[in-house]
């Protein structure tokens, strides 16, 4: 019996498609989520929206925070850890958690490394922009990749900018010799070993999932048509003034995309979305996405 | 013969891939209307409670109980197995309930247990087996066949026209539970 091996942790993976992660900071608020539909919750201590308006050092949730919301839901639990914090990652991982999101959300903590993840037997999902940053996170080990988007926003525009950049990378891999993908990997910052197998495949060879703005049922089918495997919705649930209703309403709209008789009937009433943030209103230091 | 695969959420492109592999058509199942003219379907593996909320307000959840207790063949793999039982001994909600078993939802633990080993199934051989977050039958009916277990407990069993299996054969490349499925296919209702 072999536990935590990278066909367990990318398998697990596999099973997120098609679905929805929310982030929810109650046991209250991750019942909902569950009676919604949701995939699997991300315990926080406070949704990103939140962390980016009170400023100061975002860190892992209390375990307190944690248990109380594993014990509410049978669904899978996820909790963020600070980009390179081995300690919060074996504390999370002793937890019992589901999956770790070494998330750009949080304050980093190492200047130099992410965590080498091949050295857990929990999985971990990691943000990237484009595709060197996809690849660089899959040779440290990420069982799942998402784009970092501009959490906190409510504004879908870094989301489907992460994801056209991935495609279009994705897509001229396909047609390069094996030199050029040398020095393609060069300029991008990208490993050749995951790059080949990437040239191979088409995709990512892990799941790739939206995040970073989503705050609507269609914001999540636009992800969908681009050809990620589900999405993240973090402050866009709880910050809305419905969130029972838009919950249901963003899960209908990730699996049915491509009907948009369902999708116009799932976004009728929702209540107003959560406020949103223009990306140029926001001074480059705060943005999370170049942690 | 084109065998659907239910395709709300969850890990269809594998299944989907092993059908391709043993030659096999294969539709997506999202609506009711994708349900004509299959010759069986897979419920694949993801999570039972949004899968069940993406199959019932569009009617699918109604139309397919109907279809499999007319016969269809079905093959559902850890949360598809899930969505088939009678009963769930730690949860308060019953879905297909076709098939008569009584299971425990995420019975091997939280993923950090979650584990590959080699199961002894009766006619198929050694097979390769990946557990995640996995249910456990913890009572078989009369009529229901158990193929194989890990430890104990019944990992994968039939009804009549309805397979199920707490592991995941999707994910290892191996295609005798698949293989087992489609002669279930050919026999018919």
């Amino acid at each position: 019996m072999d536990k935590g091996t990278y066909r367990v942790k990318t398998g697990f993976a596999e099973m997120f498609k098609g679905g929805v992660i929310m982030d929810v900071t109650t046991a209250e608020q991750a019942r909902i989520a569950e009676e919604a539909g949701a995939v699997a919750v991300m315990a926080l201590e406070r949704v990103p929206a939140d962390i980016r308006a009170q400023g100061g050092v975002a860190r892992m949730a209390d375990p307190q925070k944690i248990r109380e919301i594993q014990e509410a839901v049978s669904i899978p639990v996820m909790a963020k850890v600070r980009i390179g914090h081995i300690a919060e990652a074996r504390i999370l991982e002793a937890l019992g958690v589901d999956f770790i999101d070494e998330s750009e959300v949080l304050t980093p903590a190492d200047p130099f490394h992410h965590i080498d993840k091949w050295a857990f037997k929990v999985p971990f999902v990691c943000g990237c922009r484009d595709l060197g940053e996809a690849s660089r996170r899959i040779a440290e080990g990420a069982a799942m990749i998402r784009t970092k988007g501009e959490a906190g926003t409510g504004n879908v525009i870094e989301a489907v900018r992460h994801m056209r950049l991935l495609n279009e990378q994705i897509r001229r891999l396909q047609g390069m010799s094996r030199a050029e993908l040398v020095s393609y990997g060069k300029e991008i910052g990208a490993p050749v070993e995951v790059l080949e197998l990437i040239q191979e495949q088409g995709r990512l060879p892990v799941v790739n999932f939206a995040a970073g703005g989503i705050a609507t049922p269609a914001d999540a089918a636009l992800m969908r048509m681009l050809g990620c495997d589900g999405v993240f919705v973090g402050s866009g649930i709880f910050k809305s003034a419905d969130p029972e209703k838009r919950a249901r309403a963003i899960v209908q709209a990730c699996t049915h995309y491509d009907d948009p008789v369902l999708l116009a009937e799932v976004s009728t009433g929702l209540g107003e979305a959560m406020p949103g943030l223009a990306i140029e209103a926001i001074p480059q230091a705060e943005l999370m996405q170049h942690r | 013969m084109t065998v659907g695969v239910l395709a709300v959420q969850g890990d269809v492109r594998e299944h989907v891939r092993t059908l391709e592999r043993l030659g096999v058509a294969t539709r997506l199942v999202r609506r009711p209307e994708h349900l004509a003219g299959i010759a069986g379907i897979i419920l694949p593996g993801g999570e039972s409670t949004a899968m069940w909320r993406l199959m019932v307000p569009t009617g699918l959840a109604e139309a397919l109980q109907q279809e499999l207790w007319a016969g269809l063949p079905a093959l559902g793999t850890c949360a598809g197995m899930i969505l088939l039982a009678r009963e769930i001994t730690n949860w308060p909600e019953r879905y297909l309930g076709v098939l008569d078993v009584a299971v425990e939802r995420n019975a091997t633990g939280r993923q950090v247990d979650s584990f590959e080993a080699t199961l002894s199934a009766d006619g198929l051989g050694e097979i390769p087996a990946v557990f995640i977050r996995a249910p456990l039958v913890r009572r078989t009916g009369p009529r229901v066949e158990v193929l194989a277990r890990w430890g104990e407990a019944p990992v994968l069993v039939r009804e009549g026209n309805v397979l199920g299996a707490s592991f995941h054969p999707e994910l290892t490349g191996d295609l005798r539970v698949h293989t087992l499925f489609l002669e279930m296919c050919k026999e018919g209702r």
